[in-house]
């Protein structure tokens, strides 16, 4: 072809070479660790495995390099998963949205101050958005931050808030104008979890595991005001930064966390063929399509964005696809290692259980829908 | 990596397009107009994307399967009644196969519920279909030979419409004689070579199932934003806007699929290939007979009507999921690429 790009699905030089280096790098420094998603033992390690990923040049290469970043094209974050998923490596650890958020909107002293620590891993960080009376409709949340000197002091309840047990920040969206539209009255923080007035419970999931979701109580938790992100009543905007950098599958990770699950289950029936019948391996084959379709589709929205084509509400489409390939993986590891199982070993009905959150978190499968059908088909107000 | 169409090949979609658009079918009623298919047909025929898999030299085809899925993709939205996938693959196997590049219009006679290419070792086998037959004179078959098989010419009964209204079929008789090709250069066609045309044939498929998808989202959201019912369009009740961000999604879906298929048939191993191809076969058929259903579902009463373009959508696809298989066997060949089942005789 004569010009410089045609479908190509392959590696370029640059790109071969970093795999490989990664794969070589692997050999020695996989963990090990189960999966986050169906064993509480994954976040003793998670901070040695995001930090010895970032040490060795394999995490947050694609952002700028003054925030630890390597600036290197999207495509690598691809071949990060792959490669782990491939090895039988944790994935990456998901917080790219939170990074694409503080990038988006914060002041250059806020993101000097944070996002490096974010992004090397030293830091742990969970997401307060939602509260009990405030979840698809966020709008509605109730927290609020009131001025006092130099500091807000923030009052309120946030749920399924994840990994906030193990956090010392918290992302929190508050009112502090109660004067305004709603949507407009929003400020965000970076609120230091450990301190009085803050308090977390953990909230076990279905699966069992109890380090996905937390309670976390505000009275009276104290956040400087130099660390708002954005301006006062900017909260809104930034959450909406935010919720659509999470609804992509890119930016989680979460392609390669599907190609292990596959992988697994793959090499489980291969083992021993004979103990599975045809349903069970017509549910495994559609979890190799679903999966493979996802990655494919990663390549392709990535593509799409050298032609400067920016971030707008496809990430709706990709998260719905996400989900049905989480939930077709999960469909096959019911059906493979399903209800069947007895107490010490019930990680793939754990998978199971997991996935029926993915058309929950992030937004729902409705509300994405509803997306799709304004912002993309544009059809009619309802 | 860097998936996105070149500019030539965003130039091919276009004039493709704009010949659908002013040449093909636009309702029903169209279908019946002989004299705007015979235009259409001669346009198509003289832009020359059937030739698009004839060598240009050795075996090399003059364009890749992307460009043919670029092709068949317009011509599967727009509902396109003229020949492409039969002549296509009719090329693809001489080029294989080493033989000269037909003289006459010719496609491919597909036996087993059109699961793969006829063998004929005897006789034809009953059912035998020649797919994509309008115009054509004659069908490929294989015929098994010592290391494999070689390719053979039948003559077509009556070309006549089947499901799909678009692509008309034609019965081979039983009694039909096979008739080698006469081209002395050519070799048999090895168990690869028929997993490279099987990858390009499915990859075709996948492309001609997105453009279906494509055409049927785009009328049942037209439809959508005009049709009232309760005081306002049809399409600002939830439910529907559901039914039809589904039908967008899985369309997109398919997309990536079919782009990554199209791009395997020349570009992986002939294995590769046709396991990437099965993958998103398997994805394709599934989605089309969702969106097409969607989009009768969405019409209502006017959806189940003759006129209304939403089941011609819905047979085209249909058709398009029977060639080479669908869900089914080729969740097999995925599965036997895997090492798991024998993949039950598939290629
Ligand atoms: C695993 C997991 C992790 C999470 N992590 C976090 C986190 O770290 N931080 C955080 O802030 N939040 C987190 N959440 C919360 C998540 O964002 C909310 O659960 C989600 O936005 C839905 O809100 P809700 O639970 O209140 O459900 P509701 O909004 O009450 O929805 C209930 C049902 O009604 C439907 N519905 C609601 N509104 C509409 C509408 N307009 N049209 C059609 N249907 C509608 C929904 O689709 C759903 O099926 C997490 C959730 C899960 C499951």
């Amino acid at each position: 072809m004569g010009s410089a790009v045609a479908v190509d699905f392959a590696d370029a030089p640059d790109e071969r070479e970093f795999r490989l280096r990664l794969r070589a790098w692997l050999d020695e420094h996989n963990p090990g660790l189960p999966a986050s998603s169906t064993d509480d033992e994954y976040w003793a390690g998670q901070a040695a495995w995001h930090q010895s990923l970032f040490d060795s040049g394999f995490f947050g290469v694609t952002w700028p390099t003054d925030i630890g970043g390597q600036d290197l094209a999207s495509v690598y974050d691809v071949i990060v998963d792959e490669e782990l998923a491939g090895a039988g490596a944790p994935a990456r650890p998901s917080l790219g949205y939170l990074v694409e958020g503080i990038l988006e909107h914060a002041d250059d002293d806020v993101q000097a101050r944070f996002l490096p620590g974010i992004v090397n891993g030293r830091d742990r960080w969970c997401q307060g958005f939602s509260e009990p009376d405030a979840g698809s409709d966020l709008a509605a949340l109730r927290t609020r931050a009131d001025r006092d000197g130099d500091e807000y002091v923030v009052t309120g309840h946030k749920v399924w808030t994840s990994y906030s047990d193990d956090a010392e920040w918290c992302l929190v969206l508050a009112r502090t104008d109660h004067e305004v539209a709603r949507h407009k009255g929003i400020s965000a923080f970076a609120l230091p979890m450990r301190q009085p007035g803050v308090e977390q419970r953990p909230l076990p999931m279905i699966n069992g595991i109890t380090k996905e979701f937390g309670e976390v109580l505000f009275d009276g938790a104290r956040v400087p005001a130099a660390n708002m992100i954005g301006r006062p009543g900017e909260g809104w905007p930034l959450a909406m930064t935010i919720v659509s950098h999470e609804r992509e599958p890119h930016e989680l990770g979460f392609a390669g966390r599907y190609a292990k699950q596959v992988k697994d289950l793959v090499a489980g029936v291969c083992a021993d063929p004979g103990r599975f019948g045809a349903e069970q391996v017509r549910d495994l084959a559609w979890a190799i399509v679903e999966s493979e379709m996802l990655r494919l589709h990663v390549c392709r929205r990535l593509s799409d964005r050298l032609d400067g084509i920016v971030h707008g509400p496809e990430g709706s489409v990709d998260k719905l696809l996400m989900t049905w390939t989480e939930q077709a993986v999960g469909h096959a590891a019911l059906s493979i290692g399903g209800a069947r199982a007895t107490g010490s070993d019930d990680t793939l009905m754990k998978v199971y259980l997991y996935s029926r959150a993915q058309s929950v978190m992030g937004g729902t499968s409705q509300i994405q829908r509803n997306l799709v059908a304004s912002r993309i088909l544009h059809l009619p107000a309802s | 990596m860097d998936v996105r169409l070149s500019s030539e090949q965003l130039a091919l979609r276009d004039s493709v397009a704009q010949v659908v658009d002013r040449l093909g079918p636009h309702t029903v009623r169209d279908l019946d107009d002989t004299e705007r298919a015979a235009k259409f047909d001669a346009a198509v025929a003289a832009a020359g994307w059937r030739e698009l898999r004839v060598p240009v030299e050795g075996r090399v085809p003059l364009a890749s399967g992307v460009e043919a899925a670029v092709v068949a993709e317009e011509l599967g939205r727009g509902l396109a009644d003229t020949p492409f996938l039969g002549p296509t693959l009719a090329a693809d196997l001489r080029r294989l196969a080493g033989a000269p590049p037909a003289g006459t219009a010719e496609t491919v006679a597909f036996s087993r519920s059109l699961l793969a290419a006829a063998v004929v070792d005897g006789g034809v086998p009953p059912g035998t279909v020649a797919v994509d037959a309008r115009g054509a004179t004659c069908a490929l078959v294989l015929v098994p030979v010592v290391g494999g098989h070689a390719l053979a010419e039948v003559a077509l009964g009556l070309v006549a419409v089947g499901t799909d209204l678009t692509r008309p079929g034609a019965a081979i008789d039983p009694a039909a004689v096979a008739t080698p090709l006469d081209s002395p250069g050519s070799r048999p066609l090895a168990d690869d070579d028929l997993s490279a045309w099987t990858a390009l044939g499915l990859a075709l498929d996948c492309a001609d199932l997105v453009g279906t998808m494509r055409g049927a989202v785009g009328l049942a959201v037209g439809y959508a934003s005009d049709r009232r019912q309760f005081d306002r369009p049809i399409g600002s009740f939830q439910a529907v806007q559901h039914l039809l961000a589904d039908a967008h999604v899985v369309m997109d879906g398919s997309r990536s699929a079919a782009r990554h298929a199209a791009w395997a048939v020349d570009a992986l191993s002939p294995g590769d290939a046709l396991a990437a191809a099965a993958a998103a076969k398997a994805y394709c058929a599934r989605a089309a007979r969702t969106v097409c259903e969607t989009t009768i579902q969405v019409h209502g009463g006017t959806g189940n009507t003759w006129e209304c373009l939403a089941h011609v959508f819905l047979r085209r696809a249909l058709l398009s999921t029977d060639v080479l298989g669908g869900e089914g066997a080729n969740l097999d060949r995925v599965l036997a690429h895997h090492g798991i089942g024998g993949g039950r005789g598939l290629r």
